[in-house]
């Protein structure tokens, strides 16, 4: 990094996975693209995630730009899926009792109509592809196009590859906005045609009327055991906790690495900005996966650290021109879902900057619904 | 560097029961050696000094010694990344290592 901001027709704020997938697919189209970054590119909330690539159904436009994401990871990952350490290892929707198997039902409906495959496992399908959930379990549901990745690994790809196609990076922190341009801490000025905000949790620090607020992650990663589980495995109770609007919650969210690790999620809090490791979220955290798979108790945990998701009120992320402020794109406020939906978040923010006609219709992810 | 390694390990078992051995297996090949032993050292002499593979493939050896640097990390009886540094061989142990892994 290090190089000097002119000439460009694109300065995109962030180098996170939102913000390198812009870069990538901004330069794909021919645009002159810089990158200002104020630290590691995909070392902000990019580096915290799991990195599971899920296609999720709260509501229609979630599913549709997550499915549609979904797919073009397929695309990207596509021969080489070592380079992001992908694995392609579907997800497990646990249900504990009969009332989430319920919920279920009406997932695998849902997903099923949309054209993604799934398939109801009854409690005997779900032990013979996961041995170590508890007994007592009511069944599951397995999405078998969902995978992941290591995501600042593919994020650095993806700005590897818009730099290839010319795009520049420049270190350094943005501390103001204004009309087709940025101010840098040292006090420069650098102009483009369009500016993309993809700073994370950290946009609103820069754009005080946008509705994103921080929530915070906690993640454990445990020593290699291989086989321990196969699939990412998610509770259906999940759906319930994780879209509270406030308070504390933790969920039960294991996914096997590719190096034979187990990640441990996840945790949900609101209010902080602290990213200190929490020990008592954390023990809640590890309590609750070993109420669905007792064994994980015995294994060793190496690492745990934080994240901080950037939320929006209605959970779905700005995607679009701000309202109110000229040269100005959104490209934010992903929460839990950054890493799947990024790609997709490209598409349609370069799309649109484009007057391309998009894939999938852009209206839900439009910031001006806040009337910012 | 290894070759001492090994004699530092062996030198380290414990005075008295002096006339006791223990049998283990390492890798499924039974190994005597005297009380106090420590695995680490039994899997020495036993005649390969690999406990795990990096991710990569590579092979490990016991570094430290002293339970800091998680090289020495064997299965035992089951339990996958045991310190073998710092377990002491007991009657019966069954300790796998990764020196029959291939290098990936
Ligand atoms: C614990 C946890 C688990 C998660 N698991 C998953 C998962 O399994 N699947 C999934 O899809 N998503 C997951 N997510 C969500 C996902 O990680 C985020 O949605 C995604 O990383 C957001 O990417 P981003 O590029 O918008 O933000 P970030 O990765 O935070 O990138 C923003 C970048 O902007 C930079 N920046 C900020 N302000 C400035 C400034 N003023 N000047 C210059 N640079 C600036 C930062 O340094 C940072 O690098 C998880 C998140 C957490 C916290
Ligand atoms: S040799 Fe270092 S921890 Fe055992």
């Amino acid at each position: 990094m290090g190089h000097q901001v002119n000439n460009t027709d694109v300065i995109v704020v962030g180098a996170g996975i939102v913000g390198a997938a812009c870069a990538d697919a901004l330069s794909e189209r021919g645009l002159r693209v810089a990158v200002i970054e104020q630290d590691i590119a995909g070392g902000g909330a990019t580096a915290a995630g799991m990195g599971h690539l899920v296609v999720m159904d709260d509501n229609a436009a979630e599913l549709a730009l997550s499915a549609y994401s979904v797919a073009l990871w397929n695309d990207l990952v596509g021969e080489r899926p070592q380079r992001h350490e992908y694995s392609g290892c579907g997800t497990i929707w646990v249900a504990a009792d009969e009332e989430e198997m319920d919920a279920a039902r009406v997932k695998a409906q849902t997903l099923s109509a949309y054209g993604v495959t799934c398939e109801l496992l009854s409690p005997a399908a779900l032990y013979a592809r996961e041995p170590q959930l508890r007994a007592g379990l009511a069944g599951g549901l397995l999405v078998k196009g969902d995978g992941l990745v290591y995501p600042p690994k593919s994020a650095r790809i993806l700005l590897d590859r818009a730099m290839r196609r010319g795009a520049i990076t420049k270190r350094a922190a943005v501390t103001a906005i204004e009309d087709h341009g940025v101010v840098l801490a040292d006090g420069t000025r650098h102009q483009a045609q369009h500016i993309v905000l993809a700073a994370g949790s950290r946009s609103s620090a820069l754009l005080p009327e946008l509705p994103v607020q921080p929530k915070k992650g906690h993640i454990a990663i445990t020593d290699r055991y291989p086989g321990f589980v196969r699939h990412q495995l998610v509770e259906l109770g999940y759906i319930k906790s994780a879209h509270a609007a406030s308070g504390d919650s933790v969920a039960f969210n294991l996914q096997p690495r590719p190096t034979g690790q187990v990640l441990i999620g996840s945790s949900r809090q609101f209010d902080t900005i602290d990213t200190a490791v929490e020990p008592a979220m954390l023990q809640r955290m590890l309590r609750h996966a070993t109420t669905f798979t007792p064994a994980l108790a015995q294994l060793n945990v190496l690492r745990c650290w934080t994240g901080l998701r950037a939320a929006t009120p209605d959970g779905l992320p700005l995607i679009g021109p701000h309202p109110a402020r000229r040269g100005l794109w959104l490209a934010t406020g992903h929460e839990g879902l950054g890493i799947t939906t990024s790609l997709a978040t490209a598409q349609l923010l370069a799309g649109q900057m484009q007057g391309e006609s998009t894939r999938i219709s852009i209206n839900p992810y439009l910031p001006r619904r806040f009337h910012v | 560097m290894f070759e001492f390694a090994a004699h530092t390990f062996a030198n380290n078992r414990a005075n008295g029961d002096k006339g006791d051995s223990l049998t283990l297996s390492i890798n499924a090949r039974a190994i005597t050696v005297a009380p106090g032993v420590s695995v680490a050292a039994a899997i020495a002499m036993a005649g390969s000094i690999v406990t795990r593979r990096s991710v990569g493939g590579a092979a490990r050896a016991p570094l430290c010694g002293m339970g800091v640097c998680q090289e020495c990390r064997v299965t035992i009886d089951g339990r996958p990344h045991q310190l073998s540094c710092q377990t002491l061989c007991a009657d019966g142990m069954h300790v796998q290592t990764g020196a029959l892994e291939r290098a990936a």
